[in-house]
């Protein structure tokens, strides 16, 4: 069986079948008013007190973000419209507490449950879960507890509520599979916050499994195996020591310097889009972040964000990352990356179109705008600035220009920034790459963007299927202009990153490195294997053989060369 | 009694995130308040109430406050819509 892997790793463990018990209510007249009030009122103070407990350990245990789902579950036994509704139902009609509970809780979700609004919607589930908790009190029905799990167990459910998965015990579940939900269900992220392997939308596995029984999981494919094989079980146990194995050594990589055998020293940050990024940033250790990609700040919405809402996004990851540096791009529209309320026209070529830059300095309204934000944000970390698609000079002088332009109003109206920020440029276009030296001269930095630099240089639409076998990173052009772009920067003393996806490459990282590359920026979840590769690589050696590798002739050839020389003899990993 | 007429301009107005935050501030005070929307009356102190409102960006809502420095409720919740909530 295969289902959707929203948590990697193996599971291998008896099946633990869970169902949500049945909650059967009955409508009974009641005789003591007073009597059936205070029922309630005890009833509400023990699923607080769970609520709480729950709220507790789950702040240990996973996070502060996931704990708040029960302070909004909190919030809603405190309600005095929902509880005080409950009571007066119990009151006029002189009925048990349990129908009043049952009979107001569904009237809200009732007006919920169609609303368009996804947050309502989501409300649902946790109005659903919180009376269900209420009920269950009432009735004092045990639930099946999670949290006494004594053999390594997976638990198949057809959902599990958030309260269900903030109980289970991490040392005993060694795998959860679910029939609904994806990766950004509450039940996914807080498995991938707690290491547990898990797996959803299995259809129908509550009732194709049972109790039990034996079975491997695996998060990464999503594949089931139901009552496996003994040779399965032996491939899957390797699995699960190399998978292991591996984690524990990227685990190690925490706290260390990204250095090279031979004490050459680079800096490995992560690419971040929306603001929960950072976490993933801090949580594998990055030195910083290489690329802020800001559209995200624009895009699914109606109208463009104010200054103040650049202001607050951009100081709350400057302060996140303390000391560490933080690239912001200024914002990088069109091409795929379409904005309606931008109204940027249909374009024949859009990817050489009016986007990016070209379109920043045509709109200067809302070009100042973000350079306020940034430049305010600046003195609660350290902030740099970096315009994306320059293809001439004059576009990096004018940007700089209108900088300063800000700058100047800010002094005036004796709002503090950092006055040294650091103005880089990403190195997308050949025509910037093969002239970089004259470029180095202008700005404090270049990052080098591979994924446009490939397109642009190879003629390849990224995005056109039947052509996807000539966009190769490997190609010799390719690497010859990031070569040259490293070497043109460091001649005029500027630091050299690259934020586009070659990057986090295993393959290309070794080059890059012996290159002189001085800044990775990547995928958070790749940082740790990357420092662990550079912490394996010694540049010297690497350096030898670039010659020989930029000297190939064709992608396929340079592939095969690092694999043979680099992956497979110098690389112990 | 005071009452004070709002447009709410924030992206998911009182639907996501803002709604917790504004039931929170709104249970701060001791006066009583209600929330007008289309003639209808809402318990801003209340997490089911202001949902079930379904107010939007654009939708014009009321604050009225009647009681214990009514005048200054109503300016601060009013305040606290419009500038301190955040999507």
């Amino acid at each position: 069986m295969k289902g959707l892997g929203t948590s990697v790793g193996i599971g291998i463990g008896r099946v633990l079948i869970y169902k949500e018990p049945k909650i059967d209510i009955i409508k009974e007249n009641i005789l003591d008013l007073d009597l059936e009030i205070r029922r309630l009122e005890d009833a509400l103070k023990k699923a607080i007190e769970e609520i709480d407990n729950i709220y507790n350990t789950t702040l240990i245990k996973v996070g502060e973000k996931e704990a708040e789902i029960f302070t909004a579950h909190k919030m809603i036994l405190e309600d005095p419209e929902y509880i005080g509704s409950i009571k007066e139902k119990i009151e006029a009609s002189n009925i048990n507490s349990e129908w009043a509970v049952k009979e107001v809780t569904n009237f809200y979700i009732d007006i919920f449950k169609d609303m368009e609004d996804e947050y309502i919607r989501e409300r649902v589930q946790d109005i659903k879960d919180v009376s269900n908790r209420l009920l269950k009190v009432l009735l004092n029905i045990e639930t099946k507890d999670l949290s006494s799990i004594k053999e390594r167990t997976i638990i198949v459910a057809q959902d599990l509520t958030p309260s269900d998965t903030a109980q289970i015990n991490k040392e005993m579940v060694v795998g959860i599979v679910t029939e609904v939900g994806g990766r950004t269900s509450h039940t996914s992220i807080m498995a991938r916050i707690m290491n547990i392997p898990a797996v959803s939308g299995a259809e129908n596995i509550t009732n194709i499994v049972k109790d039990n029984e034996l079975m491997i999981i695996d998060g990464s494919t999503g594949n089931i195996l139901v009552s496996p094989g003994d040779e399965d079980i032996v491939v899957y146990e390797n699995k699960q020591k190399d998978f292991i194995s591996l984690r524990k050594k990227l685990e190690e990589m925490k706290g260390k310097e990204s250095i090279s055998k031979d004490g050459y020293k680079v800096e490995i940050a992560g690419n971040i889009g929306t603001l929960e990024d950072i976490d993933k940033v801090i949580e594998n250790d990055g030195e910083g972040v290489g690329l802020y990609r800001t559209e995200f700040l624009y895009m699914y919405r109606d109208r463009l964000p104010t200054e103040e809402e650049q202001f607050e996004a951009y100081k709350s990851v400057a302060e996140k990352l303390g000391k560490k540096p933080l690239v912001i791009r200024t914002l990088d529209v069109g091409g795929d990356k379409e904005i309606p309320y931008l109204n940027i026209p249909k374009e024949m070529n859009p990817f050489l179109g009016y986007r990016a830059i070209r379109y920043c300095l045509d709109n200067m309204e809302i070009f100042k705008t973000q350079l306020r934000a940034i430049l305010r944000a600046s003195i609660y970390g350290n902030i740099k600035i970096m315009f994306p698609m320059i293809s001439n000079i004059n576009e990096v002088r004018e940007g700089k220009k209108i900088i300063k332009e800000v700058m100047e109003e800010l002094r005036k109206e004796s709002i503090s920034f950092d006055e040294d920020i650091e103005i880089g440029i990403m190195v997308e276009i050949p025509a910037v790459a093969i002239h970089s030296r004259a470029f180095a001269r202008e700005v404090d930095f270049f990052s080098i963007g591979t994924n446009d630099l490939i397109q642009y240089s190879l003629a390849v639409d990224r995005g056109n299927q039947h052509i996807s076998y000539l966009y190769n990173q490997f190609h010799p052009a390719i690497l010859s202009l990031i070569k040259m772009t490293i070497d043109n920067g460091h001649k005029e003393g500027i630091w050299v990153g690259m934020c586009g996806e070659v990057a986090g490459d295993e393959k290309l990282i070794p080059l890059l490195l012996a290159m002189g590359l001085d800044e990775f920026s990547m995928n958070p979840s790749s940082i740790l294997k990357a420092r662990h590769l550079i912490r394996n690589i010694s540049k010297v050696e690497i350096e030898d053989i670039l010659d020989k590798i930029l000297n190939l002739s064709t992608a396929e050839d340079v592939e095969k060369f690092i694999d043979e020389n680099i992956i497979s003899r110098i690389l112990p990993v | 009694m005071i009452t004070k007429e709002i447009v709410l301009s924030n992206e998911s107005g009182l639907h996501a995130r803002p709604a917790s935050m504004f039931v929170k501030e709104a249970s701060k005070y001791k006066c009583d308040i209600k929330i007008i929307k289309d003639g209808k009356e809402y318990n801003p102190k209340s997490i089911m109430s202001i949902l079930s409102m379904g107010a939007g960006k654009g939708n014009s809502i009321v604050i009225q406050a009647e009681g214990e420095d009514e005048e200054n409720v109503v300016n601060e919740l009013a305040d606290f819509i419009q500038n301190k909530i955040k999507d």
